[in-house]
């Protein structure tokens, strides 16, 4: 039985052959395994290592590294706040607080309902239009506290 | 919900090549590429259209004869690096486009990506037929999930109208190009850790030599260029390496994009003349300085020595005189510094996102960026020590130059420019004293 759908499944398949490697599958596997399961569960791990013929050591290793993979659940909104110079030679740091008092919690954590997350992330490339701030993979840019508060809301009404 | 930056028209500075068709919806379909000028290149380039198909040799020479240099940071001559290939051989070769934008200060590759994807297709596929490889692949940083969608659908329609495949428009030439996730790691954008990480693996640098043109990808033969370095190759085949060379100054061919960041009132990406003063791009082209006079400025990226107002207001944005000068052209990130920031925060943040990012193979970075964090924190909250001024400065001497890629070079570098040059802000910081710009900066304490 597989932790994936049956769409994600074929696409792994095919992902896998379309290198010279195999293996050269495995980054955009994880990430997206994660897309589809919130996280990285050992289940998920112990399948994308079988389908390469890797240990689930040599796997893990791998999540490791990169940043934007997690074995832990975030919530259904990541916020990602850059603070990097850009933005914050234009306001990153306020929009990471502001962020942090409105839903109640600090970086890293995850509100209680399980709707959002906020992590502190480095430069995201939209540093002429910063600050910014990515929603799972969606951008949003030029922000102050107001434009914040509206799209944070924007994705609580969406649930 | 998400929002796409916004391109207004071009500045009458600009000489729009690599952005020709930036905000043209046409550029989004094989077919509206086609009807502005798409793929003429690779037409010349493999003798699509009546005309003899050019040697990979004379292809070589048109980007030699540009001086096209890298757009990534290194600023490395393009046409010599793919001479570097050795001709014939067993093994396969590789075109690796890189599209691992990450330095901090930079937004530019986005925009080619999001506007004209079918232009670094063709780039690659002529890099392909100059060097002899019959794949490439495009590694795409893993925050940029909607430019990746982009790029294969793009990929998808060029493959459908026989512009990627087996024999390419029936000119016998065969190449493939695959679009890759990266999962958010800086360090991948440099060379050897790109192909560790497309071969699966954790982004750790190798060892050079041997360069990627002797054993890269797979260990074998590979190019590996910048995104903008790419799609500036189209135009160069089409126009002549003469043209864009006489855009630029010697040795520094055609325009380039600067993203323009900071303090400044019209932020952008602007494609400017190799050579363009610095003054203008911030007072003419940008507007001028946002919340005060103009203090420092990072010239190409976060990891560039940064320059004071009176050396950058003298400066000429190519890559021989900002090298002259003492820093690197790099990324083309221009940042600007107004005089309310404080350049101790400053040096702070720079410090916290390349501890972020040390791989940790190397001690000197893994430890130096560390330790220099720490310390920069301690000093910046009031805690410091006369003799940690020059203790940043030993600490990050001992980076520079020891470690296997540039990543320790790039933290060390800017922490050794703004303490020799903005020394006496460190002084202020001394005596249990507060921050000086406390009260107007935006100090709002980093996790």
């Amino acid at each position: 039985m597989s932790v994936f759908s049956p769409a994600t499944r074929d696409r792994f398949e095919r992902l896998a052959a379309s290198y010279p490697q195999p293996r050269s599958a495995l980054v955009p596997m994880l990430l997206y395994a994660q897309d589809e399961l919130g996280y990285l569960p050992p289940e998920a791990i112990a399948e994308i290592a079988a389908l390469l013929g890797e240990t689930e050591l040599a796997v893990r290793e791998v999540i490791g590294y990169y940043s934007m993979l997690r074995t832990a659940p975030a919530g259904r909104y990541h916020v990602q706040v850059c603070t990097n110079i850009s933005c914050m030679l234009r306001g990153g740091e306020e929009v990471l607080a502001h962020c942090q008092r409105r839903l109640g919690i600090h970086n890293r954590q995850t509100t209680p309902d399980g709707m959002f997350s906020i992590e502190e992330v480095e430069c995201m490339g939209a540093c002429a239009w910063a600050p910014a701030l990515q929603v799972n993979y969606d951008f949003h840019q030029e922000l102050d506290p107001a434009k914040v508060d509206e799209i944070l809301e924007k994705y609580r009404r969406q649930g | 919900m998400a929002e796409r930056p916004a391109y207004p028209a071009a500045h009458p500075a600009e000489v729009r090549v690599v952005s020709q068709r930036f905000g043209d919806p046409r550029a989004a379909t094989l077919a509206g590429y086609l009807d502005t000028g798409g793929y003429q290149a690779l037409g010349k380039a493999l003798g699509l259209n009546g005309g003899e198909a050019m040697a990979p040799e004379a292809i070589i020479e048109e980007v030699k004869k540009s001086s096209l240099r890298g757009r990534g940071g290194a600023g490395f001559p393009t046409g010599l690096k793919w001479s570097f290939i050795p001709k014939g051989g067993d093994k396969p070769k590789y075109v690796l486009c890189n599209a691992d934008e990450s330095e901090p200060g930079t937004c530019k590759d986005r925009l080619i990506l999001e506007h004209d994807p079918f232009a670094i297709i063709e780039g690659i596929t002529i890099a392909g037929r100059a060097i002899g490889a019959q794949r490439g692949f495009i590694y795409i940083r893993g925050e940029y999930r909607y430019v990746l969608d982009i790029m294969q659908r793009a990929l998808a329609e060029a493959y459908a109208a026989g512009y990627l495949g087996a024999n390419i428009r029936g000119s016998g030439f065969s190449f493939d190009i695959l679009a890759h996730t990266g999962a958010g790691a800086y360090e991948c954008g440099e060379e050897s850790a790109l192909m560790e990480s497309l071969e699966g693996k954790r982004g750790i640098p190798r060892l050079k030599p041997p360069f990627p043109a002797i054993s890269g990808l797979y260990g074998c033969p590979t190019v590996i260029n910048n995104v903008e370095t790419l799609a500036s190759v189209p135009p160069i085949i089409l126009r002549g390496g003469d043209w864009f060379l006489n855009i630029g100054l010697p040795k520094n061919g055609g325009p380039r994009l600067f993203s323009l960041s900071g303090q400044v009132q019209n932020r952008g990406v602007y494609e400017l003349p190799l050579g363009f003063p610095l003054r203008r791009l911030i007072e003419e082209v940008g507007g001028g300085v946002l919340g005060g006079s103009l203090k420092a400025v990072v010239p190409g990226g976060s990891s560039t020595p940064i320059f004071t107002a009176e050396e950058a207001l003298g400066l000429n944005l190519d890559y021989d005189s900002v090298g002259k000068a003492g820093s690197f052209l790099g990324s083309g990130g221009v940042v600007v510094i107004n005089d309310r920031t404080c350049m101790v925060r400053f040096a702070l943040r720079v410090m916290q996102f390349y501890r972020h990012e040390s791989c940790g193979w190397c001690v000197p970075c893994r430890e130096g960026t560390n330790w220099l964090q720490l310390a920069l924190t301690r000093f910046h909250r009031g805690d410091g020590r006369p003799e940690d001024v020059d203790l940043f400065t030993d600490v990050a001497q001992n980076i520079l130059g020891r470690t296997l890629c540039p990543l320790g070079d790039a933290a060390a570098m800017p922490i050794l420019s703004i303490v020799r040059k903005f020394r006496s802000e460190f002084e202020d910081h001394l005596h249990g004293r507060p921050c000086p710009f406390a009260a107007e900066s935006s100090a709002v304490p980093v996790a």
